[in-house]
């Protein structure tokens, strides 16, 4: 059985080995961005297929930024958006034969969680100045401070686990059935991968809007519904 | 035979720590998602809130089963001691 946690270079860039991830993320940010750049070279007024199905993923993605952020989500909207369509894309990269998801090896998922962790810092700074984002650290009172640090690193540490787990796990066990059973009865649970995939991909996101809905503080007082109107 | 002895120990506790591991989480999660369809069944216009919050929350439980999958890994693949 392959180790998980352990890669074998493919070749040599210089001094840098080049591992499959990798390879598979090249491929991936090519897709993405081609992609994208492709799909928005001539948008109308009146969209064809294409451009609807890009309004629509940005309209759903910009629906739930504001059901959690309650804030307006453009300036969060790239990052969480490409975070979204990168590990989704990522996970499914199972369904091409010989390719395993980039993101059922730590170093990626590493990659990932450390961007959202410098993209909480960043935002949070941005919106409070530098004093006021670590004032909070402070809060409810200065006791808490060794705790809000161990919780900054913990839930990195925990987004990195969590993906990778459930991924790697995923890739493990259609290789033990394979290998068990034969050709075609790791279907089933190929199928369930990808509902596995999709599910972390969404999880993922939301849980880096959390963070960073977190780290932008306070939010905004909501419209008040109209139980809270009729209360006395 | 010592080192053998250290690899049966170790696919022992892996065994040991994803079979114990699983039954925390896996109570917490059917005890989650009874709460979350008691909640929608009372109130469906919330179901999207419900499910998203039940979603984040299904995942925090689900990473303490998966910290025990990745020590059995630690121990099976990366044991500092074989």
């Amino acid at each position: 059985m392959d180790n998980p946690l352990t890669l074998d270079p493919l070749f040599q860039l210089g001094p840098v080995p080049i591992t499959a991830p990798v390879l598979v993320t090249w491929g991936l940010i090519v897709l993405i961005g081609g992609g994208a750049y492709f799909a928005t070279r001539h948008l109308t007024l009146r969209p064809g297929k294409i451009q609807t199905l890009l309004e629509l993923f940005v309209t759903t993605i910009d629906g739930q930024l504001r059901d959690t952020l309650n804030r307006d989500p453009a300036p969060y909207r790239a990052l969480i958006g490409t975070v979204f369509l990168f590990v989704l894309l990522a996970n499914w990269c199972s369904l091409i034969p010989g390719i395993e998801p980039p993101t059922a090896h730590i170093e990626t998922d590493a990659a990932l969680a450390l961007v959202v962790f410098a993209a909480t810092l960043g935002y949070g700074v941005a919106t409070r100045g530098l004093r006021g984002y670590l004032a909070t650290f402070a809060e409810p009172s200065w006791v808490m401070i060794p705790l809000n640090i161990i919780e900054q690193i913990t839930r990195t540490f925990s987004l990195i686990v969590r993906l990778f787990g459930n991924i790697m796990s995923g890739v493990f066990v259609v290789g033990i059935v394979l290998s068990l059973a034969g050709l075609f009865v790791p279907i089933p649970l190929m199928a369930l991968e990808l509902l596995t995939g999709a599910v972390q991909a969404y999880i993922f996101a939301v849980l880096a809007t959390v963070f960073i809905g977190a780290a932008v503080g306070e939010r905004p007082k909501r419209n008040l519904s109209s139980q809270e109107v009729s209360k006395p | 035979m010592t080192g053998n002895l250290i690899e049966i120990v170790s696919i022992l506790a892996a065994a040991i720590a994803v079979s114990f591991g699983a039954i925390g989480p896996a109570l917490a999660e059917g005890r989650a998602v009874a709460a979350a369809m008691d909640a929608i069944a009372r109130q469906p216009e919330a179901a999207g809130t419900l499910s998203r919050t039940l979603f984040v929350g299904l995942a925090m439980i689900e990473t303490m089963a998966i910290y025990t999958l990745v020590i059995a890994l630690l121990v099976l693949f990366a044991n500092p001691f074989v």
